[in-house]
């Protein structure tokens, strides 16, 4: 694409009704996102519910049970543009019984705009979420005071939320670099694109100018090359004949040509003969870039195996222990035998034993036989075969994992290895 | 000599999902309508696995009411990039008289097309159908996993959604179900026309200002032909028109357009203040569309 413009990406998070879905829709509509087919059938159906104001969470609340119920279920992906960046904004619902979609929005998000509604302040659910998004290392965190119109506008309110949620920071052990607190009325607009007149006594950044000067760079890890190899590339043509590639998406660091790579699980040690990305070569592949890759020896490689150079060997274990959080109505308790899906390789796992619960509140961790729908807790596994991992806390992409039970066949947890 | 890649993140997310789909399923096939979206998924399965071949087969689902210019330029792809391609074809289903054919002012076989497509899943055993749905061109869309799963009648729970975390993708399946991919699902409209600009992929010659025989209905264009019912009264005149989004005859509109280069197309996509869908007969069902759609008639 011709397109230089940073592409940040986003999750909304907090309690139900605190005005996640209308913060968005804000944000479309200030930015001139909403097409005026979009926006005439917001009016329309704002008019058709008696409202006298716009209701901006019809622009994200996509589904008919949504707009019945007026709550969000599942995430929706919404896509605008300002001349400097590119955003995609996952918006999660808040209630909890959807926990495990609001993980799903988190998980692929770089920034959490996390709400707080003014007149409720910091609740359960804003805390469940602030340790989802903990959990998640998400690299940056906004919270939006929102409904100030519904409190004067008030400082003190906005001050005396602001100390409660520095409080929560405190007990947790995360080291955001940066969280942001900025007071709002999704609904009237404040701080949202344009300054509140509302709240002179706030000094700070509207919502849209805080996220324009964020830097992508910052956004991302700086971590070691994991190329995870998703198919085998023969082509079998007198042209190619003795062509034999292994394509993947790189992680971490780049990979050169020459690079001295090692191949797991067999570890041998090769290196890379070329890079091809379509019909062009390339001596050296950036991370993020699904590339084939040849290597100078004939060595075994199949789908699931990783390449790393030499130097930066990732832990190979056939035991575990991860951080579970559980996203299916299937409990999870000892003996349970799954899928281990990391990355695109997959292994059997089978719970050792379940350590503890991990209460979201911050206030510690409570004994547990099992892991019911959206519990977090800490499981000790044995795996058929090792796999090659990075701790969670070092590594997103090489330290998460998924589990998926064999017989639905559904995904039913995420794992944070420790 | 040090040339570096570096990466297009929206085009390197979908060459791993397509490539995902060939290693977890057997059967898959892509869904091949002739429009820009599915054109552009055929160039990114050529980036997945090049230098070997695209390891799956294309569908298309025929209503035999395609614009002539589409069906030429499928068979003109399929024979270059040296495809294997399907045809199935709306009318067979009518002719054994699984559907019925619609009668009247708006009638179309846009919404036949899925017990034919449907029928082609069962006929030959496909478990996953990659698709060129993107989440950006309509709310109910914005919704949709990557990997959606889909029962034995095709049905999408929409509520009981596969949880997809990171960017794995689990795409196990029970016998007789099957899996819709949308590796595009995170471009926008926009994206896709500055990659068809960047890569300088060919399209049908129906997305560019042509002159065209229309007539005008509810303030949308329409194409004078004989497989799209005209009342007596609705008449025929030549317009400079493209279409910004192609579907069979009876379903898709056209714009006035003087746009007749790629680079015209996409200004002209950059300060449009109507919706892609806007311009989609089939998306009537909606009030606003329709006021939209007198606006467009103006234009
Ligand atoms: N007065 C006022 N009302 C607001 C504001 N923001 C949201 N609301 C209202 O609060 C209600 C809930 O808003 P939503 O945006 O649907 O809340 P949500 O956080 O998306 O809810 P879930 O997705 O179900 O978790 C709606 O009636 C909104 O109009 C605000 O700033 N001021
Ligand atoms: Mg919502």
């Amino acid at each position: 694409m011709s397109d230089n413009r940073k592409l940040i990406k986003i999750a909304t998070a907090g309690s139900v009704d605190d005005g996640k879905s209308t913060l968005i829709g804000r944000l479309l509509y200030d930015t001139r996102s909403l097409t005026n087919d979009k926006l005439e059938a917001i009016e329309r159906n704002s008019k058709q519910k008696g409202f006298d104001y716009l209701d901006f969470s019809l622009a994200t609340d996509g589904l008919v049970a949504e707009r019945e119920q007026g709550i969000t279920i599942d995430v929706a992906h919404i896509y605008f543009s300002t001349e400097n960046t590119n955003y995609i904004i996952a918006d999660t619902p808040g209630h909890v019984e959807y926990t495990r979609n609001m993980v799903t929005g988190a998980s692929t998000s770089q920034v959490a705009i996390i709400l707080v509604d003014a007149r409720k302040g910091v609740i359960e659910q804003t805390y469940r979420h602030f340790f989802i998004n903990n959990l998640l290392r998400v690299n940056h965190v906004v919270v939006a005071i929102n409904k100030m119109d519904l409190v004067d506008f008030d400082e003190d309110t906005y001050l005396k939320i602001k100390g409660d949620f520095e409080a929560l920071i405190e007990k947790s052990n995360y080291n955001f670099e940066q969280v942001t607190f900025i007071p709002v009325s999704a609904l009237k607009g404040d701080n949202i694109a344009g300054k509140s007149e509302n709240m002179p006594w706030y000094l700070g950044n509207t919502l849209l100018d805080h996220l324009e000067v964020l830097e992508p760079q910052d956004l991302v890890e700086n971590t070691a090359a994991r190329f995870a190899v998703q198919y085998v590339i023969r082509p079998k043509t007198d042209k190619y004949h003795d062509f034999r590639g292994f394509s993947g998406k790189l992680q971490g660091g780049p990979l050169a040509v020459g690079d001295e790579v090692t191949v797991l699980p067999s570890f041998t040690k090769t290196s890379i003969k070329s890079i091809h990305f379509f019909d062009q070569t390339y001596e050296v592949a950036q991370p993020g870039s699904s590339v084939t890759i040849t290597l100078e020896n004939e060595v075994n490689v199949s789908r699931g195996d990783m390449l790393v150079k030499s130097t930066e060997l990732p832990r190979s274990e056939k035991e575990l222990s991860a951080i579970l959080c559980q996203v299916n109505q299937t409990p999870l308790q000892v003996g349970s035998k799954l899928i281990l899906q990391h990355g695109v390789n997959s292994v059997l796992a089978k719970v050792q034993s379940i350590e503890h619960l991990i209460q979201t509140d911050f206030s510690g961790e409570i004994p547990a036989e099992r892991l019911q729908l959206n519990d977090i807790g800490k499981v000790n596994f044995k795996l058929s075969k090792p796999i090659h991992y990075d701790p969670y806390t070092e590594n997103r992409d090489n330290g998460s994992f998924i589990l998926i039970d064999e017989g639905s066949l559904d995904t039913v947890s995420v794992g944070f290895i420790q | 000599m040090s040339n570096i890649l570096i990466p297009n993140p929206k085009e390197a997310e979908s060459i791993h999902i397509i490539r995902e789909v060939a290693a977890q399923f057997e059967r898959p096939v892509l869904l091949f309508s002739g429009g820009k979206d599915s054109i552009t998924l055929v160039r990114l399965a050529q980036k997945a696995f090049y230098p070997a071949r695209i390891p799956f087969p294309l569908l298309h689902v025929d209503t035999d009411h395609n614009f002539p210019e589409t069906i030429v330029f499928r068979d003109q792809l399929v024979e270059e990039l040296g495809l294997e391609l399907i045809v199935r074809k709306v009318q067979d289903s009518i002719d054994q008289g699984k559907v019925r054919e619609e009668k009247g002012k708006y009638s179309s076989r846009n919404t036949l097309q899925t017990t034919t497509l449907l029928d082609a899943i069962e006929e030959f055993k496909f478990d996953a159908c990659i698709g060129g749905a993107r989440r950006d061109e309509e709310k109910a869309r914005a919704k949709e996993r990557i990997f959606s799963v889909r029962d034995d009648f095709g049905q999408w729970d929409e509520k009981n959604q596969r949880p997809e975390l990171f960017d794995m993708l689990n795409g196990r399946i029970h016998q007789g179900q099957n899996v819709r991919v949308f590796p595009i699902s995170n471009w926008t409209e926009l994206d896709v026309w500055e990659y068809i600009k960047t890569e300088n992929i060919r399209i049908p010659s129906l997305y560019f200002a042509h002159k065209r025989e229309v007539f005008f209905r509810d303030g949308m264009i329409w194409t004078a032909n004989e497989h799209v019912y005209r009342e007596p009264h609705e008449e025929v005149l030549e317009e400079t028109v493209r279409f910004r989004t192609v579907g069979d005859m009876t379903c898709t509109a056209a714009v006035l357009s003087t746009a007749d280069t790629l680079d015209s197309v996409v200004e002209e996509i950059k300060s449009s203040t109507i919706s892609e869908r806007g311009a989609r007969i089939d998306d009537k069902r909606s009030e606003a569309a329709m006021e939209n759609r007198k606006k467009v008639g103006y234009f």
